[in-house]
């Protein structure tokens, strides 16, 4: 049983579409990720999901009862509000300190709950927005590329920690990314989205989907190619041009 | 004689009233930055106070309907996308103009301008009183009941979202509770001094706060200090009250400011 679907959803901001007619589904356990180019509308389909944006038409059915966690893409934290790690953990609902150290862990943010939130680097905020997301024992985690702003290894890093995660908690993922060559790897399913689904399937197969091509050029087929290899010849730096070549 | 007898310690008990309110709303004020939000709502006031002379019927309930009809203007044509410094710089200062121009349309009626600009807190009545203590109380309720809503939805709409808050209607808790203090406050400090009693003491408590709750509470007690503190001074020195209060808040913002740059330097 799916824990989201959407039926021919579709939402126009004054008047201009943003999604038409998207059908979408995730199942439990998951890990789906949703690409395309700027402006869209992969964000509006997840704050849809999260219930932020009304749908002009077709219906957002979510399981009864689901638990979302749900880490937006940038949040900023006027300096002038007072907030440490833990009292934020706690927002809207009050939390047992077990329960927030625990999620803390999870995130890879063990130490950090006496922080001010403003003070916080980069990764530490990325980290603690997950250990919040964490926080319901979500069934569907919904990252908002979520590594914006990170460097490559911090973004490598954060994945691997949503990787475990994922595999402790037993929940569907569903992302937006811009890092093509990683998120790929990790998902089950990928969507190609531009305003409306352009191709969806698994990551080999939508990476040479014409559609997809049409929409990132064959540059990113090329670093799909980079990650595959890295499996087999990790210091073989070549490999890219090896591959492209052997089209 | 019972202890409301005495025109001083009915003013000191206003003027705590209005300061216990509006500091922990004046903290949403400045964390959502909403100064001149706040600022708009206390000068459309003035209109208010003249509705209510004309219609005969009472200042606070004029001021409160024209103060909640200006905090949902602008609330609603924020959320659609205008420049909203120049919107609240528009509206803000045309209804103050309105508001002095609609005072000088009533007959019949002599009224001290000065009392609804700069407050009077020596005149508050028993009845002022009630009101004033039934509007803080109201709003410190309100804020009670929403806090942990409210903070989520300062923090970021989509994390309120997410967990099942609507940022809108929280957005209409904050307009409706600045709306009551502006109505109560208008008597204390007046209409043009009503948004430095929501956002000075914030202002100079956040320096010393780890946590919301905490700023909250040393805003209050720094709103506290400068109500009594400023109405002592004023009669020390025969100045006009709602003026001196705000003066000696802004003499606790500045001591505060520069101890926390001290701190800071020492600390580097």
């Amino acid at each position: 049983m799916s824990l989201v679907t959407l039926q021919n959803l579709t939402i126009r901001h004054s008047g201009n579409p943003v999604l038409s007619a998207v059908n979408f589904h995730i199942h439990a356990g998951e890990i789906v990720t949703v690409v395309g180019p700027n402006g869209s509308g992969k964000s509006t389909l997840l704050r849809a999901i999260i219930g932020a944006v009304r749908p002009s038409s077709g219906q957002i059915i979510r399981a009864k009862g689901l638990r979302l966690g749900y880490v937006p893409q940038k949040l900023h934290i006027d300096p002038t509000l007072p907030l440490t790690v833990r009292r934020f953990l706690s927002l809207p609902l009050r939390i047992a300190n077990s329960v927030a150290n625990q999620a803390l862990e999870q995130a890879g943010a063990g130490k950090l709950a006496d922080q001010q939130m403003a003070q916080l680097s980069g990764g530490q905020f990325q980290r603690v927005l997950l250990a919040r997301a964490l926080l319901c024992n979500p069934q569907l985690l919904i990252l908002d590329e979520a590594t914006q702003g990170l460097d490559q290894p911090g973004s490598a890093a954060f994945y691997q920690q949503i990787e475990t995660v994922r595999q402790q908690l037993g929940c569907a993922v569903l992302m937006v990314s811009h890092e093509l060559h990683v998120v790929m790897a990790a998902s089950d399913r990928v969507i190609c989205l531009n305003g409306h689904v352009c191709c969806e399937g698994e990551p080999e197969h939508v990476a040479s989907a014409p559609e997809y091509r049409a929409l990132f050029g064959s540059g990113t087929h090329g670093a799909l190619a980079l990650y595959r290899h890295e499996h087999n010849h990790r210091h073989d730096h070549d490999c890219t041009l090896e591959h492209e070549a052997a089209q | 004689m019972s202890l409301f007898d005495s025109f001083l310690i009915r003013a000191a008990l206003a003027g705590l009233g209005v300061a216990l309110a509006a500091a922990p709303l004046g903290c949403f004020v400045v964390w959502r930055r909403m100064a001149y939000f706040g600022d708009a709502t206390a000068h459309a006031s003035i209109l208010g106070v003249a509705l209510a002379l004309s219609f005969q019927t009472s200042v606070f309930t004029g001021v409160l309907v024209v103060s909640l009809l200006m905090a949902t203007t602008v609330s609603t044509l924020s959320s659609r996308g205008f420049a909203m410094d120049t919107l609240l710089g528009v509206l803000a200062h045309s209804a103050l103009a309105f508001g002095l121009v609609a005072v000088s349309f009533l007959q019949g009626v002599r009224i001290d301008l000065m009392a609804y600009l700069f407050g009077d807190i020596l005149a508050v009545g028993r009845l002022d009183l009630a009101v004033i203590w039934g509007g803080a109380l109201l709003v410190l309720a309100l804020l009670w009941w929403r806090w942990s809503a409210l903070l989520t939805a300062t923090l970021n709409p989509d994390l309120a979202y997410a967990a099942g808050i609507d940022p809108r209607r929280e957005q209409l808790v904050l307009t409706i509770a600045l709306a009551l203090v502006v109505a109560v406050a208008i008597k204390v400090v007046g209409v043009l001094l009503i948004a430095a009693m929501l956002i000075i003491p914030a202002a100079t408590a956040r320096p010393f706060a780890a946590t919301p709750e905490r700023m909250a509470l040393i805003a209050a007690v720094i709103g506290g200090v400068s109500a009594l503190g400023g109405l002592q001074l004023a009669f020390a020195f025969d100045t006009p009250t709602g003026p001196t209060i705000v003066c000696l808040a802004a003499t606790l913002f500045t001591l505060s400011s520069l101890s926390s740059l001290l701190v800071q330097n020492f600390r580097i």
